[in-house]
Parts: C-alpha cells; structure tokens; sequence
C-alpha cells in the first residue's frame, strides 16, 4: 500500500527497469574482478597473523627471488603519506614497526600469476614478538594505548532537560548487539594500470571515487590529477567499500613494475580485509509516569572500534543522537564511547549506529510496557514523535514525521496462520530448523514483535555534503556524468529517470562514473545518493532546460517570457509551442552542457551537551516479526515480516520495495544468525560456511504494511534515501518476537539457540535475568 | 614410496558453450579458475570459493555443478554450459523474467541462479516454498530473495502464497 500525500509525475514514481539489468542477467556486466589487461601481474598483500605485535624484522629475500616474482613492497616502499583513513589517515598502508590487528596488511607483492603471488606472499618472512592485545573495549578505556591517538576513538554525550528527572515506573536493561558482516558477494577486487607518465588508472568497486583518490594520491605522492579511480563493477558493498581496501597497495605495485596489476580478495581475507558493523555494549535506563509516557532515557553505550578510526565518530554520533529511539524524550543522559582496541577496524554498515541503539531502545520499550501492564503497541503510540517535536539533540523535526501510521499499518496488518507447517509441501522446511535438525512441532510457540527505528540520511555534523553532475544535451540525446557508485542499489535507474523527467525524453546515457573531468558525488552511503546525486542531476538538467527555453524563444521569435517549462516540455502561452526540452533543444541545433554541484542545507555540529541542529533530514521505519521457536533447541523460524516506511516520495517502486526488502533480510540475518566471532583479536569464522547470512528458505516473505509518501520539503522531488531504514527496525522486531514467544529475556543480536534453549531448560527461571550475556 | 613420477599438467577435451575446447590445464586448476581465467568466461562468479554461495554455479553434462568444487580435469571429455552459453544472444525467458521482476540489484549472483533454474524441471515445482527449496544453495545479498522467488513464480504459472 502506498499512502499517497504527493501529485503524480510523469516519469518518476514508475517502475522503470535498470539500465544494466539486462547485462548483469546475461552474465557479461563486469565486475571488478572480471578485468584484465594483456601481460598484466597478479598482487597479493602481507597480512598480520597477530592482533599484536611488535615486528622485529622483515626478510623480502626469499619472496624477491621466487621465479615469477615481480615486486615485493614494504613500508620503506611509499613515497608519500604512509598512513590513510576515512576521518583521519592513522591506519599505516603498510605495518612497518607493529601491527594492531589480524589481517593488518604488513607487505604486498606482484607476480605473474595469482598462485605464485600468494606464495611469494607467504615467502614474506616476518619475525614478529608477539604482545598481548587488547581486546575488551571496556579494558581499552583503562590500557595503555594501542596507538599512539589513543583508545578513545569518539565520544559524544547528550544531555537534555533534567538529569534528575524521574518517573514512578523504571526499567534497567543491558543489551549487546554483535559483530556483523557487510558479505557482500563480490569480494574486493581492481586493477591498477601505469600510464607510463609517472600517472595510474584504477579500475576498482568502490563506494566513493573522490575519497579513494584523495588517499591513493597523497600515499602515492603522485599529483591528484594524475589518479585517476574508475569505477568498476560492484557486486554489493552495504558500507564495506567505503574505506580503502587493497588501493593504495595495488597503485604502488603498479607503479613499481611499470605493469598492470590486479588483485582479487578470496572470501576469507574479504572478512578480515573490510570493516564490520561496531559491536555495541548499552545500559540503559528508561522511566516513564503511570500513564506511560516517557519522563527520561539514560544510556551509557560503547563502541567497539577496533585497531584504526575509520567511520567510527559517525557512527558514535548516531548512537548518542538516535539513543532514545523515535520518542519524544523530555530528559535525557546519554554518554556514548568509542574504544580503540586490537580486534578488526569497524566503520560503516548499512543503518550504522541506529541498528545497535535500535535492539536495546526497543528492548526497553517492551521492557516498560511489562512493567506498566501495558500494550507495547499502546506505549509506542503514546511516546511517538509527531511532526514538530524536537529530538533528544533539541533539533525540531520538519516535514514528514509518520511514526504513528508506519505503527499502526504494521500493528495492524493480518496476521498469518499458525502451525504452517501442516499445511505446506514439505513441511519440516516450515519448522524451525529447517530440514537438517526439524523441531519438535508441539514444542513450537508463536511470537509476534514490534519494533521502531530511525536514522538521519545524508551527512550531519557540519560536513561539507555535496555532489556534481553535468548534463549534456545534443541532438535530442541526453548524457549525464557523474562520479556517484552504482552498487546494486539501483541508483543509475533513478538518474534516468529524473533526467527523462526535467527533459521529457526517454534517451539518456550515464557516462562511467570516474574522476576524470567531473567532481566528487560524495559516498554511497547514509542512503543518500537518491538525493544528493539525484539532486544534482536534476538541477544540472534544469539548468540546460532553461537554457533550452531561452534558445527556443530566441530561435522561434517569441518573448522569454511567454514560454514556460512545463512536465519536461517547452510550451507557450499560446500554445503554438508544445515540444519535449530534448527535442527542442535539438531543434536549436545547439549543444547545451550544465555542470551543477547540489548541496543540501547545512548542518551543525553537536555541542558537548549532544545539542544543536546536526542532521538535515531522518527517515522513520517499522517492522512486524512473526517467529516460531523450538523452545527446547533454540531455533528461530523467522515467519513472516511486515514493514512500513516513511519515503518521501516514491521514485521507482519496484527498487524501493527491493531496497525494503534487502535491507530487511539483512536485518533478519543479524537478528538470528549473522555474527562474526571474534576470540582474542582472532575472527574465528570467516567463511560463508560459518558466517551465515539468510538463504531463500531463512528469509519469510516481506510484507510492505504502507509506504508514507509525503515529500520532505527541501529534498528533489522530496524523496528521501531508502536504503537503511529497512536493516534498523528489522533486527529489533525479530528479537521482540523471540521474547514474545519464549518469555526469554533476550538481549543480544544475534540470538543464538543456546540463549534460548539453556535460558528455559530445566532449573533456571525464564525472563526473569537478561538471557545470553551479562555486562562484564 | 611410489617411483611415479608426479603429473602436473593434464590434456582435457571438453565442449564450452558448443564449441569443442582442447587445452592442458593444471591438475589442480579449478574448474572455475579454467573458466574464468582460461576460456575468459567472466559471467561465472566466484563469491566464496568453497561450495556455499552458488554464484560459480555452471551446467555440467545437464547439471548444476559448482565450478569451486570440481577440478578443471574433472571436465574432460563432458560438456559445460556457462551463463554465456545459456543466454546466446538475447536473453532466455527466466532471464526475462528476473529483469522484469528486479530479481537483480548488483547482479553478482545472478549467473548462479540463473545456471541452477535452467537444469530445474518445472514440472517439479507447485509452490513458493518448493522454489525457496530450490534456490537455496543460491546466495542473494542484496534482495531478500523476495523478487527472485516472484521471477521464478511468474515464469513458471506457480501461484503465490
């Protein structure tokens, strides 16, 4: 169901196919490791088996003299910055003295052929004195540092009201969400070629084309310019692409041999060679009058950020401003803290910091409403924020705030039947536990959970968020360049579409998005391309529009005045003229090119208090869960899930509901089976074997309640991002539905089944602890 | 203690897509590795290198085979199809059907589904969760499966639950 607040356009609001479908269905789109170039050589990076240690020393000797080997490269080996990083470049491209975690990259070679690069990497004789790592945030906050920057990574505190406010009812709960993983299934790969001018081209599936640039360029030493990053096929990055990967390595390999160099990570060395999801420890602290609404959240959450910086100040930022859940919080503590440790780097995950804070704010929300004797739904109406409320930052809400209705299309949505599994073919796929361990069907109970989640779209805090397009216009044909990644998520289908929509044509090209000639487009990320390059976009094409309309004046002999733009086409007054821009534009004979930088309202930093106006727009979300669960094995079936979200405005709705649907999966996956175990420093399972993600028989069908369609004023066509609400509330509404149908206290996301099974076996006293780990 | 000497190198005959292919492969070569890198077949995609994902998935001698687990030796004198060899040059009608439905976002997986449907006999299948049941050795990140499954239901008359 769409709940329609806005009027029809021509082209927007269809379900346009993607441009590249049908290349990707045939097999011959090609993905980043799908290049190659005549005589090129096969690079293989050095990584650290330790999570600490000192390296004593390095002998290259027998990797240089292996038959094949090309290059081996070690720190001494980069001309410029030996460091990089997203916020601030304290990550070495190579370990030189110690290494802070597993998989930190110590050397890189180049070979001709991909198993002699691997051995030759396995030549790389590094002696290391082993340290003992540090690998429990809480103890970073006391240890002595794990680099020199310190163990803080971020810290941010929101203070609102009164501190010493309280309500008659309180709850305290701790929660703890884990380690997830992008998985992705294309692994990292690119292709590095010299230009023989002291110049590089790389061909690599990224996130953001502009910041690689910035960091290959000023390790590289090599001017700006002369990098030029393009983009290659991505088979799905969900916040993993987003810090550099195998880059600056592969340039420096490339460079070195004078050859082109391409590199391809296999699956396991993608898990240690990509940031993860923050692991997150929070205790909270809600009370609310007898009639239940809320009087004050406090909350003291931490971070696990691992061994370097990356994205972690924008994620702790979201975990302190979205602590609360979207509630109107009259007072509020909340105190949030990142801790560097020797565990893998974490940064950017679809949804990130909102999907930690959602599982615990959510949790506490049924918590209360235990306590109070009320209907968790009935809480959540009386607490939701509505348009005008101001959020526990103090930044007052414009435009569409539809928590209510999301709530109630989710909460009200049918439900669907009970013991399935007598009804479908074949049946024990029904059950918990799927065919392999079949549960026991009169030990099976029925769960039902709600959850709410919001995020900010685009970046806060101040920073300087824009994107650039160029649209040219010739002969009645449309080309739109941009720098903006394409990763799955359906965005060069929106650029069609926006540009078909100013210019009233159905023939637009998307140039390839590189940093050659054209400027930065921001980050695939914080679900804000539809946005800000859809933005650029359409402003780009307006401007040719109106300069189409002054030629067509200028061509026919009418006053500027009396033509207007009207639905992508030239009219006037008198309705003697009645043409698309694009084909009037090619009646002036003329080539009309725009390049145009969008830029949304600014933002502002969060005071130390958590106070001020960081983010420009949110995004509101909800999810349904129905789960069966075998009390004794503690096995989840996830049934069902419905969900609703606040969009704006729909652009495409076939992409929409499968950004929804997507997103959701992976919130199902983190709910009940995605976690990367990590034991002293060490991942202990990166392979798909044992780091699960949904398959077509663990995903239910998803349900979509409603999406609120209200344009957010300031936004093109007021359309907001889509891409993470779904992966926030998901997770919480499956854990609500575990509770709901075992009574079990859970939590963690993950659940796993010994949380639930151990919780209820005989002798302990279900609910009546938090079940799966206590605060250490 | 065995006096054979090790054999490093193996002469296979096999046909790709149609044509008859002769060449001498490692004996430890992977099948994916000779079709990717070999014949230069892209369309078939590594994802995890051990038998979990299905985006290597190819049809060998009429089945769905993943090309991480089996040896490029294993292929002598048998016949290979690839994601290039069952689209030809348009696309087949479940390809089709992925398109219209958005059953692809990067599309990584995409080759692998389509490798397993096309060995599937429909006949087989009655219902979603039989469909869920067949793509289930098949990863999909990026959609929920939700749109793959409506694909595969379209294109075959089976009705939605």
């Amino acid at each position: 169901m769409i709940v329609t607040k806005a009027p029809p356009l021509p082209r927007l609001g269809k379900s346009l196919r993607r441009p590249d479908g049908m290349a990707k269905a045939r097999g011959v789109f090609k993905f980043s490791s799908d290049l190659d170039e005549p005589g090129m050589l096969w690079g293989h990076l050095v990584r650290s088996p330790h999570p600490a240690a000192r390296i004593a020393e390095i002998d290259i000797s027998p990797a240089r003299a292996m038959a094949g080997a090309a290059a081996v490269l070690l720190a001494g080996d980069v001309p410029g910055r030996p460091t990089y990083g997203l916020n601030y470049p304290d990550q070495p491209v190579f370990a030189s003295d110690e290494v802070r975690h597993v998989g930190e990259v110590v050397a890189a070679v180049a070979a001709d052929h991909p198993l002699t690069a691997r051995r030759a990497a396995e030549a790389v004789a590094v002696r290391y004195e082993v340290g003992e790592p540090v690998t429990d945030p809480e103890v970073a906050l006391r240890a002595a540092p794990v680099h020199p920057l310190g163990n803080v990574l971020a810290e941010q505190r929101v203070v609102r009201g009164d501190v010493a406010a309280e309500g008659d009812v309180v709850v305290e709960g701790y929660y703890e969400t884990g380690m997830q993983d992008q998985a992705f299934l294309g692994t990292e790969a690119a292709l590095a070629v010299p230009d023989g001018q002291g110049g590089i081209d790389i061909y690599v599936a990224t996130q953001w084309l502009h910041i690689d640039q910035d960091q290959i360029s000023a390790s590289l030493g090599v001017p700006h310019d002369q990098v030029r990053v393009h983009l290659a096929g991505v088979g799905g990055s969900f916040g993993a692409r987003e810090d550099l990967s195998m880059q600056i390595p592969l340039c420096l390999l490339a460079l070195r041999t004078g050859r082109a160099v391409k590199m391809v990570f296999g699956r396991e060395e993608s898990f240690l060679g990509h940031v993860h999801r923050h692991p997150a420890r929070m205790w909270y602290r809600h009370s609310a009058d007898r009639s239940g609404r809320l009087v004050k959240v406090e909350a003291r959450i931490l971070l696990d950020g691992g061994a370097y910086l990356s994205s972690s100040p924008a994620v702790l930022s979201n975990v302190a401003c979205f602590a609360a859940g979207p509630y109107r919080v009259p007072n509020a503590f909340v105190e949030a803290t990142c801790a560097r440790t020797n565990n893998p780097p974490c940064g950017a995950m679809r949804g990130f910091g909102s999907v930690q804070v959602c599982v615990a704010h959510e949790a506490q929300m049924d918590r209360l409403a235990a306590a109070l004797g009320m209907d968790p739904i009935e809480l959540r109406r009386r607490n939701a924020l509505r348009p005008g409320d101001d959020l526990v930052t103090g930044q007052v809400l414009e435009g569409a705030v539809p928590v209510i209705e999301l709530l109630e299309a989710c909460s009200s949505a049918p439900l669907p039947p009970e013991r399935h599994w007598e009804t479908t073919e074949p049946g024990d796929l029904a059950l918990p536990g799927g065919s392999g361990r079949a549960a026991e069907p009169l030990r099976v109970r029925r769960g039902v959970g709600v959850a709410l989640g919001f995020k900010n779209i685009m970046f806060s805090c101040a920073f300087d968020d824009y994107s650039v397009a160029r649209c040219r216009l010739e002969g009645g044909r449309v080309t739109i360049t941009t720098a903006a990644a394409e990763v799955g998520q359906g965005l060069v289908t929106l650029l069609h579409q926006i540009a078909g929509e100013v210019l009233g044509t159905d023939e637009v090209v998307l140039a390839e998005a590189s940093t050659v000639g054209i400027g930065s487009a921001g980050s695939t990320s914080a679900s804000r391309q539809s946005v800000m390059t859809g933005g650029a976009v359409q402003a780009a094409c307006q401007a040719v529009a109106d300069a189409v309309l002054a030629a067509t004046a200028a061509r026919v002999g009418v006053p500027r005045a009396s033509l207007q733009l009207a639905g992508g086409r030239v009219v006037s007054d008198d309705g003697c003229v009645d043409v698309p821009v694009a084909e009037a534009g090619a009646l002036c004979g003329e080539c009309f090119e725009e390049t145009v930088t969008y830029q949304h309202a600014a933002t502002a930093e969060l005071d130390e208090k958590g106070q001020g106006d960081a983010h420009v727009a949110f995004v509101f979300s909800a999810h349904r869960a129905v789960v069966d669960v075998d009390v004794d094995l503690g096995l989840v079936k996830v049934v069902e899930m419905t969900t609703a979200q606040d969009v704006g405005r729909v652009l495409n709705p076939l992409q929409l509901v499968g950004q929804i649907e997507g997103g959701t999966s992976q919130g199902v996956g983190f709910a009940v089976m995605e976690e990367l175990i990590v034991e002293h420093g060490r991942v202990r399972n990166p392979s798909f074997t044992d780091y699960a993600i949904p398959t077509a028989l663990d995903m239910p069908p998803v349900r979509i309640a409603a999406l609120v369609q209200e344009p957010q004023p300031g936004l093109p066509f007021g359309a907001k991002g889509a891409g993470e609400p779904p992966a926030i509330s998901s997770t919480a509404a499956v854990l609500a539905a575990v509770r709901d149908a075992t009574g079990v206290a859970v939590n963690r996301a993950p659940v796993h089944p010994p949380d639930i099974a151990l919780a209820l076996a005989p002798g302990t006293r279900a609910g009546q602890g938090d079940a799966g780990v206590t605060p250490s | 203690m065995s006096t054979a000497q090790a054999v490093s190198h193996f002469a296979i005959s096999c046909e790709v897509n149609g044509t008859t292919v002769d060449r001498v492969v490692a004996v430890r070569q992977l099948l994916a590795d000779f079709i990717r890198e070999d014949l230069g077949l892209t369309g078939t995609h590594l994802g995890c290198e051990h038998g979990v994902c299905g985006a290597c998935t190819v049809v060998l001698d009429g089945e769905a085979v993943r090309s991480c687990l089996a040896l490029a030796v294993q292929a002598d004198g048998r016949s290979i199809t690839t994601i290039e060899g069952l689209s030809g040059d348009g696309l087949t009608s479940m390809q089709q059907a992925f398109r219209r439905a958005h059953a692809l976002q990067c599309g990584f997986c995409t080759p692998g589904f389509i490798a397993t449907l096309s060995v599937a006999d429909p006949s087989d299948y009655h219902d979603e969760a039989g469909v869920r049941q067949l793509i289930s050795g098949n990863l999909c990140r990026c959609t929920g499966y939700e749109n793959i499954v409506a694909a595969v239901c379209e294109e075959w008359g089976i009705e939605r639950s």
